[in-house]
This record gives C-alpha cells, sequence and structure tokens, in this order.
C-alpha cells in the first residue's frame, strides 16, 4: 500500500485523504481500472448479487434485533409485534426471511458457475475453499435463524439438527449438551444461536473479504476458461461490469421483490407459525429448501455398515447418514484436487458437461425427495441421487481427469470473442 | 552455557529452544485457562443440572392407554400396557434386535413401561400415545420424522434410530405412583 507510485488526485479534498490513506488509489485501482476478461456472462453477476444479499441480511438484521427478544416466552410473540405492530416491521421481516432463499439461490448459482467454469482449478485453489467455508458459514447461520421465531418448525428443526451431533462415538452425548446448554433445545439454546446467528455474518463478512482479495490476486476465470494473456483480453472493471452487475442485480432484486410483496411465505413453511411445543413433533419436519438435498442424504443411509451376515456393525446408519451429510460439503474442499484435467470450462470438456449437468439432476431430485416422508420410492430415489453425488466427486472426476480427451482451446480470449461475432454476423 | 568462537553466530541454541517450549508452553496452557471457562460457561448450568424429578398418579390409567409427563424438558411416556403387548414383548427373539434388550430389563413391573418419549434417531417425539396415533408395524411406537419403529417395550425395530427408547431412572413410590429422576 505504498503511495510512492500514486497519481493524485485533483480533487483537493480527496487528494489530501488520499496522500495520508489511500483508499481512492485502492478502490481505483481494484473496482475502477481492474483488467477483469472480455468475454464475461450473466453468471459472472452472482458475485456482487451474493455480496448484495450479505449486505441487506445485516441491516435488515440488525433492525429485527432490536425488535426480538431471544426468550423462550418472549421470541414467538415478540416477531408477531414485529409482524403487526412495529413500524415496516412485517417489510423488514419478509425482506430477512425471503432474502434468506434469495442468498442461497445466488450463492448456488454462483458455485454451480464456479463447477462449470473450473474456476476452481489451478492457480485459484484457495479462493474456491474459502467460497466453501464462506457457504458453511452461511448454512450454520441460515439454521440458528430459522430456529429464532421458536415456532414448531424452529424448535424441531434445532432438535433434529442438534442431535446429529449426538451420532459420533465416546463425545456425541457430551457435544449435543454443549450445544443444548440443557437436556433438551430450550432456553440456554434459544439464547446462545442468538447471540451465534448476530456474530455469524460479520465472519461471513471476513471471509469475503479474503475471497474477494484472493480473486483480485489471480484475477477472474472466464466462460473460456482460458488465461487473460495481454491487455486486448480485458475490459476495465469499471464502468463495463459495474453496468452489467447492476443491471443483472436490478432483474434479481425484481424477482426477489415479487416474493416479499406478493406471496412472502411460498418459501416459508406454515408449521412455522404454531408456537414450539416440546410435547409435539409435527407430522412432518422439512428443513428450509435450500437444506433439502442434504437432508434426503442424511435420510439416504438407511443401513448400518459392516460385514455382512455378522453383528459387528462399524458405522451405524444413524452415524453414516450424518457423515454422509457433512461429507457432502466437505467433499468440495478438495474438489480442485479431485478434478485435475487441465482444461477448465466444461464448454470443452463434452463428457464433464454431461455428469456435471447430471449432478444437478441429482441434486435437484435430491431436493425434492428431502420434502417427501422417508417412505416407498422416495428412500430408493435419495438413495440413487445420493450414490451419483459421491461417484460424481469421488469416481466420475477423477476418471475423466486422465481419460477425457478435450476440444480444441482457442488461441485467446480476444480472438474468440471476435471470432463469435463474425458468425453472429453471418447467421444475421 | 558459554559459547566458544566457532558457533559464535549461534549462541546458547540449547538455552534459546529451551526458553522457546517453556514459554510456549506456558501460554499454550494459559490460553486453555482462558477458554475452557468461556467454553464451559456453555455446558448445561447449576440450575439446569438441578436434577428435576417428577411424580405420576398412574391410578386413572387403564390398560392399553398412556400417558405423557415433562421431565427435564423431554417428554416421558407411560404406557399401562395389555397383557397382549406384554406377551408380544416378551415374544420376540432377543438375538434378532439392532438393541439387544430382553423385555424383562426394562420394566420394573411388566405392566408399566417407562421411557423417554425422544427418538433415538435425531430426537423427534414418536407417535403412539394417542388412540388414534400411527403405531409403526410392531404395536409401539412410530417416529414420523425418519421412519423409526418401536415395539410394544419401545425397541427399536426398523428404521434409522439406533438404539431404543430410553428408559429413565424411576421409582414406584406406593403402587399407583412413579417417581421420574
Amino acid at each position: 500500500m505504498a503511495s510512492g507510485n500514486r497519481t493524485p488526485f485533483k480533487n483537493p479534498v480527496v487528494e489530501w485523504v488520499d496522500s495520508r490513506l489511500p483508499l481512492f488509489t485502492l478502490m481505483n485501482k481494484e473496482y475502477g481500472v481492474f483488467p477483469t476478461p472480455k468475454n464475461f456472462n450473466y453468471f459472472w453477476n452472482f458475485g456482487a448479487i451474493a455480496m448484495f444479499m450479505l449486505v441487506t441480511m445485516i441491516v435488515t438484521g440488525i433492525v429485527l434485533a432490536m425488535n426480538y427478544a431471544a426468550h423462550t416466552a418472549h421470541a414467538f410473540d415478540s416477531v408477531e409485534r414485529i409482524m403487526r405492530d412495529v413500524n415496516f416491521g412485517w417489510l423488514i421481516r419478509y425482506i430477512h426471511m425471503n432474502g434468506a432463499s434469495f442468498f442461497f439461490i445466488a450463492v448456488y448459482i454462483h458455485i454451480f458457475r464456479g463447477m462449470y467454469y473450473g474456476s476452481y482449478k489451478q492457480p485459484r485453489e484457495l479462493l474456491w475453499m474459502l467460497g466453501v467455508l464462506i457457504f458453511l458459514l452461511m448454512m450454520a447461520t441460515a439454521f440458528m435463524g430459522y430456529v429464532l421465531p421458536w415456532g414448531q418448525m424452529s424448535y424441531w428443526g434445532a432438535t433434529v439438527i442438534t442431535n446429529l451431533f449426538s451420532a459420533f462415538p465416546v463425545v456425541g452425548e457430551s457435544i449435543v449438551q454443549l450445544l443444548w446448554g440443557g437436556f433438551s433445545v430450550d432456553n440456554p439454546t434459544l439464547n446462545r444461536f442468538f447471540a451465534l446467528h448476530y456474530l455469524l455474518p460479520f465472519v461471513i463478512v471476513g471471509v469475503v473479504f479474503l475471497h474477494v482479495w484472493a480473486l483480485h490476486v489471480t484475477g477472474s476465470n472466464n466462460p473460456l476458461g482460458i488465461d487473460v494473456k495481454g491487455p486486448q483480453d480485458t475490459l476495465p472493471f469499471h464502468p463495463y461490469y459495474t453496468m452489467k452487475d447492476t443491471f443483472g442485480l436490478v432483474v434479481f432484486i425484481a424477482i426477489y421483490a415479487l416474493f416479499i410483496f406478493f406471496m412472502p411465505n411460498q418459501l416459508g413453511h406454515p408449521d412455522n407459525y404454531t408456537p414450539a411445543n416440546p410435547l409435539v413433533t409435527p407430522p412432518h419436519i422439512v428443513p428450509e429448501w435450500y437444506f433439502l438435498p442434504y437432508y434426503a442424504m442424511l435420510r439416504a443411509i438407511t443401513f448400518d455398515i459392516g460385514i455382512p451376515f455378522t453383528d459387528i456393525v462399524f458405522i451405524p446408519a444413524k452415524l453414516g447418514g450424518v457423515l454422509t451429510m457433512f461429507g457432502s460439503i466437505l467433499l468440495w474442499f478438495v474438489l480442485p484436487w479431485l478434478d485435475t484435467h487441465p482444461v477448465r470450462s466444461a464448454r470443452f470438456r463434452p463428457q464433464f458437461r454431461i455428469a456435471l449437468w447430471v449432478l444437478v439432476a441429482a441434486f435437484i431430485l435430491l431436493g425434492v425427495v428431502g420434502g417427501k416422508p422417508p417412505e416407498g420410492i422416495w428412500v430408493i430415489l435419495g438413495q440413487i441421487g445420493t450414490l451419483y453425488y459421491f461417484a460424481f466427486f469421488l469416481v466420475i472426476l477423477p476418471l475423466l481427469s486422465r481419460k477425457e480427451k478435450a476440444l480444441p482451446l482457442p488461441p485467446s480470449i480476444h480472438e474468440a470473442v471476435l471470432q463469435q461475432k463474425k458468425s453472429v454476423g453471418v447467421q444475421a | 552455557m558459554s559459547s566458544d568462537s566457532s558457533s559464535g553466530d549461534k549462541p546458547d541454541q540449547t538455552k534459546r529452544e529451551f526458553l522457546y517450549l517453556t514459554a510456549g508452553a506456558m501460554g499454550a496452557v494459559a490460553t486453555g485457562a482462558v477458554v475452557w471457562p468461556m467454553v464451559d460457561t456453555m455446558n448445561p448450568a447449576a440450575d439446569t443440572l438441578a436434577m428435576a424429578t417428577t411424580e405420576v398418579d398412574v391410578s386413572k390409567l387403564e390398560p392399553g392407554h398412556s400417558v405423557t409427563v415433562m421431565w427435564r424438558g423431554k417428554p416421558v411416556f407411560i404406557k399401562h400396557r395389555t397383557a397382549e403387548e406384554i406377551a408380544e414383548a416378551k415374544a420376540v427373539n432377543v438375538a434378532d434386535l439392532r438393541d439387544k434388550q430382553t423385555d424383562e430389563e426394562r420394566v420394573q413391573k411388566p405392566e408399566w413401561l417407562v421411557v423417554v418419549g425422544v427418538c433415538t434417531h435425531l430426537g423427534c417425539v414418536p407417535l403412539g400415545q394417542k388412540e388414534t396415533d400411527a403405531k409403526g408395524e410392531f404395536d409401539g411406537w412410530f417416529c414420523p420424522c425418519h421412519g423409526s419403529h418401536y415395539d410394544s417395550s419401545a425397541r427399536i425395530r426398523k428404521g434409522p434410530a439406533p438404539k431404543n427408547l430410553a428408559v429413565p431412572p424411576y421409582k414406584f413410590t406406593n403402587d399407583t405412583t412413579i417417581l421420574i429422576g
């Protein structure tokens, strides 16, 4: 951050600040003239959109916290008070509540983009891993946030998820008691969940900072997955991508607003408008939609793993389900080393492309299964989906890394862009 | 330790390493001593730990009926079992069970079954306490969350749960009063 090679600003106030703390120089370097591949498609909007959602969640969350009471006797009523009595409380809560869903939508698309175009590959492995960490923090934050209204789904969701940790041998029960601060989900649990739900978003901000920093060291990937070779391949971030991001964001916000104003409870669950009751489990507990695929994987392991035809069990069904669920995301951390194919973009990897789309289909299937009762055909479908999910990462990717013959890569981004223009011109 | 001229640029290596090591060890101990109280605040507090007991009068409970009571924030199922249900529970071949327990090990008096009504899978409250509830394939309880079936001795028979429903500590203070805890 040496200010030695700083270009002076014309505005005397800006210059006064910048010569003492080169904030304006930094912003100009990272968001003004920052060289960005010229061939981005709209998939590249979702990082900025996710950032917008993070800020939205923090701002609305702080306002909500001012009217929320983290006590089992008051939590449900305080949320209803926000909805009915607090000025614009209904709006802020619906923004926050649907914001969780739309944050996940943006992040899921962002992750898919990373997988499709091989953004996790060398030299962006650490950037990718920081992203996975952000996703895990988001999941924890969203889960604890869902507990706060203290409805039936809040209570029973919290019970089911905290009980996951009891599956671990020896230490499991102690961990669960530590999480609960008692012998069941109760007031101490609600209190600490509120404290952590307030804390974790700021931890996310910190990791996002590292994520963006790492991005600005390696530079962005692009739809062709080939490296930037020189200035002819890039555009300055401003105004080209500030404009493109803003346009995408406006479209995204329009859809988000549609939910907030016209179907605010569409993505939620009516059972959560019933106050928590420790004596009655709702007949059909489901997590929020963004957790359904993992929930399906948890329930797919209905069998003990051990030596067949004996009583020897290495991994009981419960632990197996828990390991499967956690493993499904922890696998992402090692994705750069599971897929070592030198070509990044799926555009030039026909077999990888098919396998990845099947993964998307399997993930959506798991999402559907996660929302259904654990019986009949749904169990089988859940097991098929889970099997493919793990096979994709552990078998298909390493195999394709060695066998797959990629299509010829274009010589450079700018030549590919010009080529595309020409062919479009011919068609027109 | 004195250093001679040949090791002049690396004076007192052993002493320095010893100091690093002891200082590091003290630092680790100090950090642990600060972190543990913070972590331990999250464990059940003294008032939570103070073992609550629950006394239940079961004189009005007809055979075949059950009652649910709260104990330490959890539901406890008390079932007055019928002769058929007891026979059914005793007829099971224990070797076939996932969590091997005879019916005798799980009750003090055969007609009274007392268990914590929390599914050992992920903590839902199983159905089966009400007449109209689903009771699963083994005439006991059925957990709607992930499909665990319990028999008339509340032993796990089918589904993902690893253990039988837990039997809490309890005693009969007289013929029709149960003290749980």
